[in-house]
């Protein structure tokens, strides 16, 4: 195979945005008829690198080649035109149109005067679709199909080309097994035609299977390729961890207060089930999973946005339902969301507003807003949580990320809460937040809040918290001490490898 | 069944089970309570009942156009009115003098062109300074209005051309020449809609938008297109009528923009653009007009129609939301 | 400090572009007609702004919330037939208060399909529209509603009585204006009104109960609507059924003048003030250099999307939209 010319070759790309260096010097090759796989955290710099490879950002230095040919891509496509195909995690489709119209979104087989040509729109989309094997015909409604099969269409459209690299990012998030082998399948198809498959996984079982080549990246630099049959998930997980200068474990500490919230049997619909836990004051307790384990929905029920289909909630040991996130806030619960630009903030507004939203109906003076008192807790939580801003005017967005998601926190901590959810704490926030964020997380632990963190970054959960409860497709898998936590163990538990073979 | 088939099943099959239940209900109840003693299924009443829904029916396709596109055009009322006024007035200009009658297809070709043209510009504005379509449109059905005004002042404009009469009141096969302009404008629509690239294209821009761009299907001139359409049918719809009626005035046309979307909302069209039928209208406009000569026929003032319609629509759209409700829906916008 | 950049020169004149554009209007105005600057023309214009203005306050608060009232027109013609009708039955003194009360039922009817059955508000009020003009018909019968004393009734003081020597229209307005303009400014709720047209997942994310806010911002607008039409009512002591027709267009035409986003978040009392005089004063200054009243719509027309267009324009940072 290493005599051929690579499909894709990546060569010292640099991306950088002001503050971080997203991508730093990437180059990695995929060969004709290989599965490669490429690794590495949330935040490990994968998606910048697709959007390159996509014509969505332009790199500041370095080339891609398509072929032996260097390929300059400004849209989404000219690299669909150079060959190079996405299978994107989110679906985009138009749920109305049929799945040939869907597979063919722009490039409709036309007749004269403008006019559709479906005998061969169905007949071209029937070959596909039967490459694929799948259970529908090129007239069914999109929107009426499962999501599993939607994410075939989306699979159909990369055949529509003379493709030369395919990209699957995380493809079997919302597939069942026997949708994962038809997968599968079709990537040895692919495969077999000399196409070149980048694969993109969290999902150490698939990579496994599946691959040729492993490819790490780690803080948006390049830390290596590896063959696949000659490595196993503890080297990979080795690269793809490292060793970060910052990010020790946490050091525990046992003063730890009552239970301030406890979970029994909690249920939700077909989101989660049969969850309990508890949190003491003083305690930070981690939630670890994949996207999609069911984490954020527990957090969103704890305060009021969705209903629990069964369990208990228990507030100071006593029984609670809480039915609103008003009456969650009334009840001590924040929730500093996962999605702070959609949920956590109101980005047209300015930061002591955004900052006092919950408790502006307590912050009165007569009928009005006692807006000097607005100012004092602003000026309070800025001088304590290291906001830059200009000064309480400026407007939410625009604010760098790590200082939005100060305020989302300095909004909550300002509330004074029982209990303190945080959810995705550092997402898209450069290293340097990243730490104070940690650190204050921390602190607040030791000042007596009990602190709830969900995290998909392992460093992160590993470095905040005491406890950590490891979740796989809506389940708890097992919950963690800090001191018996490593980190194989935590990737096998949320990856649905069996527990007790972990234990 | 998959998920989602029964809810749009029912939503394609509701609008037509409602015209059924008001035939039945009006003529059961026009038994007893009629003020006329006509039967309300009667021929002539029927096809009366088309030739009344032309104007506001042929205005209705281009609103599904548009609509399935994901804009609004709230100017089609005012465009009606302008379009009316071409018409009328350039069958007295002195330029077509020699021409006799043939200046009846001058005078609809010049009509017509007005309407194209001032829906092009409402398509230009909104492709080409990303102002949202609701506020062009409601813009220029000011400005437009303001333009009828300034025409012919606060007169109205009247002109009879016999022949032009003649023609508009034929009757061909049974049905009133204005039945077949809305029976043409629904089956050329329904072909462009859902046999031409242009008509996939404008569904799939309006379902997702950013899907269609990444595939390079390019969103400005397919409004624009949708748009001059629009205006061409508001002209058409005014040419049908005013060939007939022979007299304008300066205020016709207001309102017709909030009947037209009525009718294009009862018919099951998506306000965020996407889905909608022409199919679906036909049976929207036709139910709206059903309303409107039932409920005169049971002695039910004109005025409760109104009441009616309004509480309609209202219904549909809370049962359109309750069919759609997701069961792990968030407490949520 | 440098010399202002252009960008920054885009970015004031986006924020306060309105006002500027209103102060050259103005002046262009007064030098082609002195007249126009006259105390008693500009009084004149106010006064004729005041139904118009009143209704535009109410549907500030429903545009900033992220909604839309199209059916404040229809409504406003309710109230007047209804105090009118009323006003010979029970008496002016009931009749106030009774015509109140039914207009504020219509907007919690509203507010209750828009803010807690979270219906599309453009279509809920396109069918109220319908409906309440279809209500209105049914009240009168269809025919015009006339008072019997037109001479003697004190009800006529709304429309055309004088208090500290200024019109009673204007004083409600200004008064109303300044009231909901504090509401809006500085109290907890117009704060509220902010976060939910903002961001209405944020706010329930912070805990503000978006349904109830939005039920009372129709509350508000319908308060404003009955206001209209008591001044409306009072002003002609006798009325069409259709009195308010095409006024929801004109009233949503002066709060997007003032700036207020239909997409919700932003947008001041001040500013629909600015917008309602705007537009009052196009229409007289129009007419004083000769011109007939309806020149004013295709000046509006222009003068709506310059300003909508620059605004977009400033927060995107190009002039023409990439729209492809």
């Amino acid at each position: 195979m290493s005599d051929r010319t690579p499909a894709l070759r990546l060569e010292g790309i640099v991306k950088t945005f002001p503050g971080v260096r997203a991508l730093d010097g990437v180059s990695f090759d995929v060969m004709p008829g290989e599965v490669h796989a490429l690794m590495g955290e949330n935040g490990a710099g994968k998606s910048t690198l697709m959007k390159v490879l996509g014509g969505i950002y332009q790199p500041d230095e370095g080339r891609i080649f398509v072929g032996e040919v260097p390929a300059v891509m400004t849209s989404p496509l000219e690299a669909k035109a150079k060959g190079i195909v996405f299978i994107h995690q989110e679906l985009s489709l138009a749920e109305e149109l049929s799945v040939a119209e869907n597979i063919y979104l722009g490039e409709l087989p036309r007749k004269r005067f403008g006019l559709v040509d479906w005998a061969r729109l169905e007949q071209q989309t029937n070959a596909i679709l039967a490459k694929l094997r799948v259970g529908f015909d090129a007239k069914t409604r999109v929107g009426d199909l499962s999501i599993a099969n939607q994410q075939m269409v989306e699979i159909a459209r990369a055949l529509t080309v003379e493709a030369k690299a395919v990209i699957f990012d995380e493809p079997t998030a919302s597939l069942t097994d026997a949708e994962k082998v038809v997968l599968f399948d079709v990537i040895a198809g692919l495969q077999a035609q000399g196409v070149g498959i980048i694969y993109i996984s969290h999902r150490m079982e698939e990579i496994f299977k599946i691959t040729d080549r492993i490819s790490v990246l780690r803080d948006g630099s390049y830390r290596g390729t590896v063959k696949t049959a000659e490595t196993d998930e503890e080297s990979v997980t080795q690269l793809m961890i490292g060793r970060k200068l910052d990010l020790s474990r946490n050091e525990i500490h046992h003063a730890l207060g009552d239970v301030a919230l406890e979970v029994r049997g909690l249920s939700c619909a077909d989101l989660y089930t049969d969850v309990s836990f508890e949190v003491r004051r003083g305690e930070v307790l981690g939630f670890y999973g994949l996207v999609g384990a069911g984490r954020t929905e527990i957090a969103e029920t704890l305060f009021g946005l969705r209903d629990p289909s069964a369990g208990q909630i228990l507030l100071d040991g006593r029984d609670t339902v809480i039915r609103s996130p008003a009456a969650a806030i009334a009840l001590g619960i924040s929730l500093v969301p996962e999605d702070r630009k959609g949920q956590g903030l109101v980005l047209g507004m300015n930061c002591r507003d955004n900052m006092t939203l919950p408790q502006v109906d307590d912050l009165r003076a007569g009928p009005f807003v006692a807006e000097g008192a607005e100012v004092a807790i602003f000026d309070q939580y800025r001088d304590r949580l290291d906001i830059r801003t200009p000064g309480w005017k400026q407007l939410a967005g625009n604010l760098s990320g790590g200082n939005q998601q100060k305020i989302v926190i300095g909004k909550w901590l300002s509330m004074h809460p029982n209990v303190l959810i945080v959810d995705e704490p550092t997402r898209g926030i450069d290293v340097g937040s990243k730490s104070e964020i940690h650190n204050l997380i921390r602190e607040l632990a030791a000042q007596g809040y009990a602190v709830i963190v969900i995290s998909s970054e392992m460093p992160e959960i590993l470095h905040v918290s005491d406890r950590i409860v490891a979740m796989y497709s809506g389940r708890i898998m097992r919950t963690f001490t800090a001191e018996e936590v490593t980190e194989d163990k935590l990737i096998q538990a949320i990856s649905g490898l069996t527990p007790e073979n972990v234990a | 069944m998959q998920p989602g088939t029964l809810s749009s099943f029912l939503k394609r099959g509701a609008i037509w089970a409602f015209i059924a239940a008001e035939l039945v209900f009006f003529t059961v109840a026009g038994e007893f309570l009629s003020v006329s003693e006509k039967t309300f299924m009667d021929i002539d009443n029927m096809l009366l009942l088309f030739k009344q829904s032309a104007p506001i029916g042929i205005i209705a396709m281009g609103m599904t156009i548009i609509m399935v596109n994901g804009n609004i055009d709230l100017s089609v009322g005012a465009i009606y009115a302008i379009s009316a006024i071409v018409l009328l007035d350039s069958l007295t200009w002195p330029v077509f003098a020699g021409l006799g009658d043939g200046v009846i297809p001058v005078a609809w070709g010049l009509a017509l062109l007005s309407g194209v043209a001032l829906g092009a510009l409402n398509g230009l504005i909104v492709w080409k300074t990303g102002v949202d379509a609701f506020i062009v449109t409601l813009g220029s059905m000011l400005g437009y209005r303001g333009l009828v005004f300034m025409y012919n002042g606060e007169q109205p404009t009247s002109h009879l051309n016999w022949t032009l009469v003649d023609f508009a009141e034929a009757q061909w096969l049974g049905l009133h020449t204005s039945t077949w302009f809305l029976l043409g404008v629904t089956a050329a629509i329904w072909f462009l809609m859902n046999r031409t690239v242009h008509g996939r294209n404008a569904y799939a821009i309006g379902n997702n938008r950013s899907a269609a761009v990444n595939a390079g299907i390019r969103v400005g001139p397919h409004m624009m297109i949708n748009f001059m359409i629009i205006g061409f049918l508001a002209a058409l719809s005014a040419v049908v009528f005013y060939s007939e009626s022979g007299s304008v005035n300066p205020n016709d046309g207001e309102l017709y923009e909030l009947w037209v979307i009525t009718a294009v909302v009862l018919g099951g069209t998506k306000l965020t653009g996407g889905a909608g039928s022409i199919v679906s209208t036909f049976g929207g406009v036709l139910a709206i007009q059903l309303l409107r000569k039932g409920l005169t026929h049971i002695g039910a003032d004109t005025e409760t129609v109104n009441l009616v319609i309004g509480l309609i629509l209202i219904a549909v759209l809370f049962l359109d939301r309750q069919l759609n409700v997701k069961g792990k829906e968030e407490l949520k916008v | 400090m440098t010399a202002p950049t252009k960008e920054q020169v885009g970015g004031f004149l986006a924020r306060q572009g309105i006002i500027v554009a209103f102060v050259l209007f103005m002046i262009g105005f007064s030098m082609a007609n002195a007249r126009f600057i006259d105390p008693d023309n500009i009084m004149g214009v106010i006064r004729s702004s005041a139904i118009l203005g009143v209704m535009a306050l109410g549907v500030t608060f429903v545009v900033i919330s992220g909604n839309l009232d199209l059916s404040v027109g229809s409504m406003m013609s309710f109230s007047t037939i209804v105090v009118l009708d009323l006003h010979d039955k029970i008496g002016p003194t009931l009749a106030i208060p009774a015509m109140f009360a039914l207009t504020l039922g219509l907007g919690a009817f509203i507010g209750f399909l828009v803010g807690y059955l979270k219906l599309n508000s453009l279509i809920v009020t396109l069918g109220m529209l319908s409906a309440i003009h279809g209500l209105t018909l049914t009240w009168s019968g269809g025919k015009n509603m006339d008072i019997a004393d037109k001479e003697g009734t004190w009800f006529k003081v709304f429309g055309q009585g004088d208090a500290l020597g200024i019109p009673v229209p204007i004083l409600l307005f200004v008064l109303l204006a300044a009231l909901l303009g504090i509401a809006l400014a500085k109290t907890p709720f117009g704060r509220k009104v902010y976060a939910v047209g903002g961001n209405a997942t944020a706010a329930t994310f912070s805990g503000i109960r978006r349904a109830r806010v939005v039920f009372i911002c129709y509350l508000i607008s319908a308060f404003c609507v009955a206001t209209a039409g008591l001044i409306q009512a009072s002003r002609s002591l006798g009325s069409q059924n259709t009195v308010g027709q095409g006024l929801e267009l004109e009233v949503l035409a002066a709060v997007i003048l003032g700036g207020a986003s239909l997409l919700g978040g932003s947008g001041t009392i001040f500013k629909t003030v600015i917008g309602v005089l705007i537009l009052g004063f196009i229409q007289n200054g129009l007419l004083l250099v000769g011109l007939q009243f309806y020149v004013q719509f295709v000046v509006t027309w222009v003068i709506i999307i310059l300003a909508v267009w620059l605004d977009i324009a400033a927060k995107r940072g190009k002039l023409w939209s990439p729209i492809a």
